[in-house]
């Protein structure tokens, strides 16, 4: 059986891959069993781990009627299957809109601004407070300005009220300017995480299952 | 006989035996001078801690109680302390049990595993080498709940003034106020991108991203969706969005009904514009791969929530030269939609988008106020930093004590 898996495995792979050439049947035969197959999986995943595990075993065994609430909610996500009170589920839709909102609200609000400000309010040529002025090294220095100024210019350029024009379009420059460096340097990191993927995918072709590497 | 005797289990435990007894009598005989045999014992018992001192933890749900204590005097680092026992029992009910155990030297331990509204007390017993020596009784401390977080004031405050900002200038708008938004790039070629599908009478694609409703990002591009189906419905185009998750499905539905139903056209709305694909991954991008080889899309918009997916779809529509509109939150993903894609909403300008391109007062308001964030944001960034430069150059009182009100203002400290 495990030799199957692997020469199912490996021509699905090769299947996938030859789309790097052009469409073909064999790649949209891949596509079409890789699609069947991972939905069906997250179907009985999903219903094993949602309504199984968490909503029969929370009532039945833990006594967490609150889960009525999430079944309630779904069971009305379902009324669109009925024209008639189709409506309905636009409520458990709205519920989560709502909720999610609110719920992150806070987390986004202590991440993205107080964090932030926090962390840039810094003194520029020192390493932390209460030392003494210049007590940093020039890299750390350099380092401090560009957190301080970057952050700063980013902002300009994410301000929508006012034209980038003058010395505000300048600086909205620098900021898109520091913005694109640090892309620069994200596409490099991550290009090199990504390699690890094809890397796995050869070790599957040319290990598992051609046996040559060892 | 054997050495592997003393080893066993049995041995052990006589072994054991015989070390309390041993101290039991020590303490016994200490206290009676007739007996006399106080300095002869052998296992050497440290001192306990003192002042075992039990505190609620502060603006949590009742579930965490701090404890502080003095070190024993023998733990000074000489390795005749092990480290503290941490017991606990519930006034009025069991006996002490071991709650954990911490190093020597360390004199705190906050216990988590405490019950809201039951009364505790604790001890803690300092570990020899063969002895132990507890400490006195804490005090009773029964867990409460808070139902606010004093702590997070600042936090209060600064959500008050930007929330504030945003109702003011969305009451504003409402009362017709004209409000100024810079041109965004990638949103003015919108319509233009629309109107090219038509003219060339290929479908559009709008790709929401691989997260739930329970994403921001999500809930961006489907407000997006909103307006290109508005204009896809007047241009009377074909509309194609796939999606990974069954939620998104029907908001997305949802959202193109209610546009179409807008521009007067209901009839021409239909269900399977909106596709579910799959959950996985790359078996959702696999389908999207092939849908844009296959019917070719004059325009893609990949707007939403994107991971290693993102060069894989940016790379395949770029490759069918379908005009590419896309935006994300996530840092990492962003670099390659700028290098693969004709124009990209870079974060925020994903959440401006949709209160630019529609117009409304609701939402103009909204990107007012959180301007008014941006610019409190700024003015704390460079008052901040210039204070607390300052007060390091000269060692004036003013510029110090700006700079721990604004460090103080925007610490998050639970």
């Amino acid at each position: 059986m495990d030799a199957i898996g692997l020469w199912i495995g490996a021509f699905l792979t090769l299947g996938i891959m030859s789309f790097l050439y052009k469409d073909n049947p064999w790649y949209k035969l891949s596509e079409s069993i890789f699609v069947g197959v991972s939905a069906g999986y997250w179907f009985i995943t999903l219903f094993w781990d949602s309504i199984y595990s968490k909503f029969y075993i929370g009532v039945s065994q833990e006594g967490d009627n609150y889960l009525y609430v999430g079944a309630i909610l779904g069971l009305m996500m379902l009324m669109r299957l009925i024209p008639k009170v189709g409506w309905i589920s636009r409520w458990p839709l709205a519920f989560i809109v709502g909720a999610i909102s609110g719920f992150y609200l806070i987390n986004y609000f202590s991440s993205n601004i107080m964090r932030q400000v926090a962390n840039t309010v810094m003194p520029l040529f020192s390493t932390d407070y209460g030392q003494s002025l210049f007590s940093a090294s020039v890299g750390t220095i350099i380092d401090n300005i560009l957190v301080a100024g970057g952050t700063f210019a980013g902002l300009v350029y994410f301000f929508f009220s006012k034209e980038h024009k003058g010395a505000f379009g300048a600086t909205a420059k620098v900021g898109i300017w520091v913005i694109m460096v640090t892309f620069g340097a994200t596409f490099g990191y991550t290009v090199m995480s990504r390699m690890s993927l094809l890397i796995g995918r050869m070790d599957f072709i040319f290990g598992d299952w051609l046996g040559l590497i060892k | 006989m054997d050495d592997q005797l003393y080893r066993q289990p049995v041995f052990r435990v006589f072994q054991i035996f015989l070390i309390i007894f041993t101290v039991l009598a020590g303490s016994i005989f200490a206290q009676d001078p007739a007996i006399g045999l106080t300095d002869s014992a052998d296992v050497f018992v440290p001192a306990p801690p003192g002042a075992v001192k039990a505190t609620d933890v502060v603006y949590d749900q009742g579930g965490a109680v701090d404890l502080e204590w003095e070190l024993s005097p023998d733990d000074d680092g000489s390795l005749k302390v092990s480290g503290y026992y941490i017991c606990r029992r519930e006034v009025g009910g069991e006996d002490y049990r071991l709650v954990d155990s911490v190093m020597a030297g360390v004199r705190t331990f906050v216990d988590e595993t405490v019950e809201q509204d039951h009364t505790y007390q604790y001890m803690v017993a300092v570990n020899g080498d063969c002895s132990t020596a507890p400490s006195e009784e804490s005090n009773s401390i029964t867990p409460d709940m808070e139902w606010l977080n004093f702590g997070l004031s600042n936090l209060f405050i600064i959500g008050l003034v930007i929330c504030g900002s945003v109702i003011y200038f969305i009451a504003h708008a409402k009362r017709g106020k004209k409000f100024f938004i810079r041109k965004i790039a990638g949103l003015e070629a919108v319509d233009e991108a629309i109107g090219r599908a038509t003219e060339m009478g290929r479908p559009i694609l709008f790709v929401p991203g691989i997260l739930d409703m329970d994403d921001v990002q999500t809930i961006a591009a489907l407000t997006i969706l909103g307006r290109v189906s508005r204009v896809v419905a007047d241009y009377d185009t074909k509309i194609n969005v796939p999606v990974s998750r069954s939620l998104v499905m029907t908001a997305a539905r949802e959202t193109i009904k209610s546009s179409y139903m807008a521009a007067g056209r209901p009839d021409a709305y239909s269900d399977d514009m909106a596709a579910y694909i799959t959950d996985e991954q790359f078996g959702y991008v696999a389908a999207v791969d092939g849908m844009m080889v296959r019917e070719k899309p004059a325009t893609c918009f990949l707007l939403g929530a994107f991971f290693a997916e993102s060069l894989i779809l940016a790379e395949t529509g770029n490759s069918i030269g379908a005009i590419q509109i896309a935006g994300t939150a996530r840092p990492a993903q962003l670099p390659f939609f700028v290098a693969a894609c004709d124009f990209t909403l870079i974060g925020e300008e994903l959440f401006a988008a949709s209160a630019y391109l529609s117009g409304e007062p609701k939402q103009m308001g909204s990107l007012k106020g959180q301007d008014v964030g941006k610019a409190i944001a700024m003015v704390f960034i460079v008052l901040g930093v210039i204070t607390t430069t300052l007060a390091q150059a000269w060692d004036i009182g003013v510029f110090t004590w700006i700079s721990d009100l604004l460090h103080d203002l925007f610490q998050v400290t639970s």
